[in-house]
């Protein structure tokens, strides 16, 4: 099944848990997603797989990228009417703070929707949401320059 | 006599993919010299980022970058001091390639008393056809290098 169809189901189940499953290494970093209006919400539940420094004990500015990165992504594929999965051009992330070993909520405003690119900003935060931990932005291409296929 | 002791390689430098997030990915130290490390992600299942591909997530490629880029200041500065990162910007040139496992080498170009600035290139076959490049700046700590 392709990514029209397989999101046109979730959306139509309001399966929105059900974008974990399509990504692996959503799954594996443990993101769960919520939704919040139209918008998902993702959080990342505290699991000792993401910690990068076990003597604060801080999360992985990696897994910090990776859970925003991915926050992103889910994004457009909920809100998009995407035929393939939204590809990271550029991303680029400030740290502000540690990121503690709880809860993390990571949510993306798309400042700008091309028809081929997106321009997001995203934020991740703990337990105040005006404290974020990290803010990065990033560009997504939304569709290749591949012809679209017409059905005859 | 050489003035500076500093060690060929950072002894120490077999940790940094000994963290909890780095050891899930899988992170293995390739090689080190000068200011330069190389760290190596294997391609596994579970990193999958579109599975209609089989490419792997981006957010794995930024795990590895960030690793390598703390890795290649480890290397520079030769001690156990800690550092965090400050920013992270990966430019990604290409999709790598399905079932692919990547490098990624860094280069700690710049090492001020507080501040690290680096370079990175991640690749599969060839490093002048590159995945992805990336440039960081971490900020030193006065602490240790927490070793298990």
């Amino acid at each position: 099944m392709d990514l029209f169809n397989k999101i046109s189901e979730l959306k139509a189940n309001n399966d929105y848990e059900g974008l974990v499953e399509l990504v692996p290494y959503a799954k594996t970093i443990g993101v769960e997603t919520s939704l919040v209006g139209d918008n998902i919400i993702s959080s990342l539940p505290y699991i000792e797989n993401n910690i990068g420094n076990y003597m604060i004990p801080a999360l992985h500015g990696g897994a910090v990228a990776g859970f925003m990165e991915n926050a992103a992504v889910f994004h457009l594929m909920w809100t998009g009417k995407l035929k393939q999965m939204p590809k990271v051009i550029d991303f680029s992330i400030d740290y502000l703070r540690t990121g503690h070993a709880t809860t993390s909520y990571s949510q993306c405003d798309i400042i700008r929707l091309g028809r081929r690119v997106a321009l997001c900003n995203i934020k991740v935060w703990q337990d105040d949401i005006d404290k974020p931990f990290a803010l990065a932005r990033g560009h997504f291409l939304l569709s290749s320059n591949e012809p679209f296929e017409i059905n005859t | 006599m050489m003035k500076n002791s500093k060690p060929a390689v950072n002894p120490l430098l077999c940790k940094v993919n000994q963290t909890p997030h780095a050891t899930i990915l899988k992170l293995e130290l390739v090689s080190a010299k000068d200011n330069t490390v190389t760290l190596k992600l294997p391609f596994s299942e579970h990193i999958i980022g579109d599975p209609f591909k089989r490419l792997i997530h981006g957010g794995a490629i930024s795990t590895l970058m960030d690793t390598v880029c703390g890795a290649a200041v480890f290397q520079a500065q030769g001690t156990s001091q800690s550092m965090a990162t400050l920013d992270l910007r990966v430019d990604h040139m290409k999709p790598g390639e399905p079932d692919a496992d990547v490098y990624a080498i860094a280069d700690c170009y710049r090492l001020t008393n507080t501040v690290a600035f680096i370079r990175a290139t991640a690749y599969t076959n060839d490093i002048n056809d590159p995945i992805a490049t990336a440039v960081a700046s971490f900020m030193r700590s006065n602490a240790e290098f927490p070793v298990k």
